[in-house]
């Protein structure tokens, strides 16, 4: 059974540069979005982190994730570079996808990043495809869908229980609940509960608090070695708390003041440093080190992205089609 | 024409005929039904079910000798003109200009000058009632067949008697068996008659090795073990010419006679813009200005011939055996292979037969050859003057084999 | 060489381009039939037995039946193209598209570009269309039109059975998301196709007649009543150039163009509805581009914006015939005779 506490040294910075890259990026998105840099609308994981880097901490490049419109965290726990998707979401030529997704798109599947998605739900399908690629041609592989409390009702995501479950695919269901699908709050919109949807299906399904790291890590492991053995899906029911609305310019009055208070007290991030410091596994000084590598990193990469050439009247017409 | 005109009321036949007052005493009714002779619609390739008759170039009265353009023929295949199969007075057309009939249906009668019109009259009665056209398919004739030759997948079309010199006949740069169907079946009569596909080619399999004569040569040679023919007369067309010569200086024993339709390999030219478009074109209106290439008269280039080579270079590995092969063998607008030199080495008889306009390999390269070889150089036709001009040709084949 | 039927043709198709490549699987409701059951385990092969025969030669791993819910194996079937297999999904009817369009449209259709072209996705949908089957409405549909208005996707529709093969071989070797219409009403359809594999180049139109007075586009099925409409009017002296596109995306607009020129008349056959549809889209791309060329105005023989009926006598009435492309061909023709006599 994966334990947290057991990671090394290396593994544990690892882990927080992660989560701490992944608020770094989203601060700094929320920051540039509210002063218009940013065109379109974008939905930051911020609060979500130890979700997508617990669970993508057991993954290599083997695997697959597909991800979410909320999806620059899961990018980011798979080890897809933050400099080219800072300049994607300011829609720039050099951009992870040329400037042609944006923030909804985002994908890079040389890292086994299937992409952001703007449909909700719309991933749990594909992951059921990329493990039967992965189950076909016997790689190892496992797929992970990371979907939302809202995606959950959707019936592309029931159905792919289903699949999932008929054709014993290698994939983890993580089912990120927080709180709210939209501004419409998922303890009205979900019937049932998502563990036992899960079971109903006859998939084995646990319920993680996902302001605890160890928690999830110690659970997707659980699944992960599941689906690597051959013992088909799983699911995961991740309980959340986002920091920010649904996307950007969201008012959020949906929320009461003390609740988004609440929940930015219980945040993963620091929930982390206290343990590791208080089990004497990383020094606050270490921490406080790669908080400013990391700020300065991101620091930089905005700069980059700002100053990056756009695309051209001649970028609109490629990459449609292979050949056509 | 309408069924109804084919298919008249039932008339007696013939043979029902209670009076023959009117037929000459002296002759029995057997004697004059040999003078009387049908001209049917001829069935010129396997896929052939119905043919249309363009246009009769002779009138009823005249007389028309064995082998005599008579008319001109339209399938969907190919357009020609058709040669008389018989001699004597044509008196009847049964069929008219622009109608299509089935393979075998009675277009005309040929008889002699003292057969009456009633008895003309009786047999195309008795023909038509009796005619019923070939079920479609291949019923009856001979099929192609694959067969395993020296480590290879060869599809071939025999026909004819088991007796008699062989024939074996060997296609030029992108064709097949089919470029035969002329020639094949009036040569059959007499003898063993063997059309292959070459390796590359059309039903055969599609590895060419370095695509070179040389390779192509010992493929068929494996096709002549492979059938027991231990000689055969060769008869090439183009770099099929070309092939079938190198068999004749590499392995004399195994030739009785060479036949070179518009060889390749006895000069330096070549139309090296045939060859390219031929192997770039994957259009059906762009190919036809190669094809066309090919014949005196463009209007002999059917839409089913373009849309037959269209199909034969989809096949996998058509496409990489023919730019082998065109690697191998052609130079842009040079032959890379030279056998002009060494014809003169070649121990049995050689005839050389060009179209006057070929297109592709000029006609002048028949000049001035070795004593050993007779020439016969056939005007208004070009590079496929074995289809062109079937009949000129095949004369040429009989007299060389 | 041999004669092979329309459903043969597509079955050789998937075979040998499952013998050439591993990646290739193929999926959908039925096409094996009996999985989970006690009986036989190729009991279908396919609800109209095109795919008989694939799982008793390929297996339970590369011929998958699927459980009945068209969202998760055609968005499985993108996810396995996106991956590294080359899936061909089978799609009983192209009205239960409805179901999953998100995954053709939004998915596998926009990979490549949302990803800035780094993704590939070698999907084909097999799925039949048409009507003729007294199928009705839910059954009988000719959606190809939605599916060529998304850039992303191509869409193939063969006309006959040596057409079904070499397309469907190029569908599955093709790089990019194909969906590939099979006529119901031409499965038994028998014609010469080669034992060989072949693929046909998609965005290349076959010209299957040539003529000079007028150019019939016609799309699947309706080629075949094109050109029984041209060999009869050839008995009475018009002559008709019949295009079939193959595709609808790619589009080969430069032969319809070129023959638009040649005889300076166009009449479009579609079994799909008038609307939105390739007979209008034909259309506007001759009058764009080739109206100095034109004689007679165009003429569109569709079937009507009307859903496919059930009783026989409507939906023979629905659907396009030889005898009203005669009519739409006999009118262009006339009209500039007309117009030059007056």
């Amino acid at each position: 059974m994966a334990s947290g506490l057991q990671l090394s040294r290396e593994e544990l910075g690892a882990v927080y540069r992660r989560m701490r890259t992944i608020r770094e990026f989203e601060d700094a998105v929320h920051a540039e979005f509210s002063a218009g840099a940013i065109p379109g609308f974008v939905h930051l994981y911020a609060g979500e982190e130890a979700s997508g880097v617990g669970v993508c901490m057991h993954l290599d490049e083997r695997d697959a994730i597909a991800s979410t419109h909320r999806g620059h965290g899961h990018c980011i726990a798979k080890g897809v570079e933050v400099g080219p998707m800072m300049h994607e979401i300011f829609g720039r030529k050099d951009g992870l996808c040329g400037g042609k997704g944006g923030s909804m798109h985002i994908a890079d599947l040389s890292k086994g990043m299937l992409g952001a998605n703007g449909i909700v739900g719309a991933g749990a399908p594909l992951v059921c495809g990329a493990a039967l690629t992965a189950k076909t041609l016997k790689t190892g592989g496992v797929a992970v869908c990371f979907y939302g409390d809202g995606a959950s009702n959707q019936g592309a995501v029931l159905e792919s229980y289903n699949l999932a479950k008929i054709w014993d695919l290698p994939v983890v269901f993580v089912a990120e609940d927080n709180g709210y699908a939209e501004s419409t709050a998922s303890s009205w919109s979900v019937g049932g509960s998502q563990t036992g949807r899960g079971t109903g299906f006859g998939i084995p399904s646990r319920e993680v608090d996902g302001a605890d790291f160890f928690g999830v890590y110690e659970a997707a492991g659980e699944a992960i070695e599941r689906a690597r053995r051959g013992e088909g899906p799983s699911l995961l029911h991740v309980r959340l708390n986002r920091f920010y609305g649904h996307f950007e310019g969201d008012a959020g009055t949906y929320r009461l003041p003390e609740e988004v208070e609440a929940a930015r007290k219980n945040d993963p991030i620091e929930l982390f440093r206290q343990r590791v410091i208080e089990a004497s596994l990383l020094s606050a000084e270490e921490l406080d080190a790669a908080d400013r590598e990391i700020s300065a990193e991101i620091r930089d990469c905005l700069a980059a992205a700002k100053a990056a050439p756009m695309p051209t009247e001649a970028d609109l017409m490629t990459d449609i089609y292979v050949t056509y | 024409m309408t069924d109804e005109g084919r298919r008249p009321q039932r008339i007696p036949n013939w043979w029902d005929e209670e009076d023959s007052t009117d037929k000459p005493a002296s002759r029995s009714e057997e004697d004059i039904m040999a003078d009387i002779q049908p001209i049917t619609m001829p069935k010129w390739g396997l896929a052939m079910e119905e043919g249309m008759l363009a246009r009769w170039t002779v009138d009823v009265g005249a007389a028309i000798e064995l082998g005599q353009e008579i008319m001109d023929i339209e399938t969907t295949k190919i357009a020609n003109v058709f040669e008389s199969p018989v001699a004597g007075v044509l008196r009847r057309r049964v069929v008219d200009d622009g109608d299509t009939v089935p393979v075998g249906a009675l277009l005309g009668v040929v008889a002699g000058p003292d057969v009456t019109d009633e008895a003309v009259d009786d047999f195309v009665n008795a023909f038509l009632e009796n005619f019923t056209p070939e079920e479609s398919g291949e019923a009856g004739g001979p099929v192609p067949e694959t067969v395993e030759a020296g480590g290879r997948r060869i599809r071939r079309l025999k026909a004819g008697s088991e007796s008699g010199e062989p024939i074996v006949f060997i296609h030029g740069f992108g064709a097949d068996l089919s470029t035969w169907m002329l020639n094949q079946a009036p040569l059959a009569e007499e003898r063993p008659v063997h059309a292959i596909d070459l390796p590359g080619h059309g039903g055969s399999g599609k590895e060419v090795g370095d695509g070179s004569v040389e390779v192509l040569a010992r493929a068929v040679l494996a096709y002549m073990d492979a059938e027991g023919l231990d000689t055969a007369h060769l008869v090439g067309h183009s770099l099929g010419a070309a092939i079938a010569a190198t068999i004749a200086l590499e392995a004399p024993d195994r030739v009785s006679g060479l036949t070179l339709v518009a060889p390749a390999g006895l000069g330096p030219e070549i139309s090296g813009d045939f060859i390219a478009g031929f192997i770039k074109e994957s259009r059906a209106r762009k190919l036809r200005p190669y094809l066309e290439m090919l014949v005196a008269d463009p209007d002999l280039v059917t839409a089913d011939m373009v849309e037959d080579v269209l199909k034969f270079k989809r096949l996998d590995g058509a496409l990489a055996a023919l730019q082998a092969i065109a690697a191998a063998n052609f130079d842009e607008n040079t032959q890379r292979v030279s056998l002009r030199d060494r014809l003169g080495g070649i121990g049995v008889p050689v005839h050389v037969v060009w179209g006057e306009a070929d297109r592709v390999l000029p006609a002048s390269h028949a000049e001035g050859l070795p004593d050993n070889v007779t020439v016969t150089v056939i005007p208004g036709a070009g590079h496929i003057v074995h289809m062109e001009k079937a009949g000129e040709v095949n004369k040429v084949i009989t007299g060389a084999s | 060489m041999s004669k092979k039927s329309y459903r043969q043709a597509i079955n050789e198709a998937l075979r040998q381009e499952m013998e050439r490549d591993e990646r290739v699987i193929i999926m959908g409701e039925d096409i094996a039939g009996g999985t989970g059951a006690a009986g036989d385990q190729d009991a279908w092969g396919g609800p109209m037995g095109v795919t008989k025969g694939l799982r008793p030669q390929f297996g339970g791993d590369r011929v998958l039946d699927t459980h009945l819910a068209e969202i998760s194996f055609v968005g499985a079937a993108a996810g396995a193209a996106l991956t590294g297999l080359r899936p061909v999904v089978e799609l009983m009817f192209v009205d239960f598209m409805g179901v999953c369009f998100d995954q053709i449209f939004n998915q596998a259709a926009k990979f490549r570009y949302m990803f800035g072209g780094k993704a590939v996705t070698p999907l084909v949908i097999r799925t039949m269309y048409g009507a003729g089957f007294r199928a009705a409405s839910q059954h009988s549909q000719c959606l190809y039109p939605v599916f060529t208005h998304i850039p992303g996707l191509k869409v193939a529709l063969p006309s006959n059975a040596y057409e079904a093969k070499g397309l469907l071989t190029q569908a599955i070797r093709d790089d990019d998301p194909v969906i590939f219409f099979e006529h119901k009403a031409m499965y038994d359809e028998e014609m010469e196709v080669p034992d060989e594999p072949y693929a046909i180049p998609f965005g290349e139109a076959n010209v299957t007649r040539e003529g000079d007075d007028v150019t019939i586009v016609a799309f699947g099925r309706m080629v075949n009543f094109a050109n029984q409409a041209a060999d009869s009017l050839a008995k009475h002296g018009i002559t008709c150039t019949v295009v079939d596109p193959r595709t609808t995306s790619p589009l080969d607009t430069e032969t319809i163009l070129e023959t638009v020129e040649e005889t300076g008349r166009l009449v479009v056959v579609d079994e799909a509805h008038p609307r939105c549809g390739m007979a209008g889209d034909i259309a506007g791309l001759v009058a764009e581009r080739a109206f100095d060329s034109l004689k007679a105005p165009i003429k569109l023989v569709t079937a009507p914006h009307a859903p496919v009926p059930f009783s026989p006598v409507l939906e023979d009435i629905y659907i396009p015939g030889v005898a009203r492309i005669e009519e739409a061909v006999r009118a262009v023709v006339e009209h500039d005779r007309k117009v030059a006599a007056e």
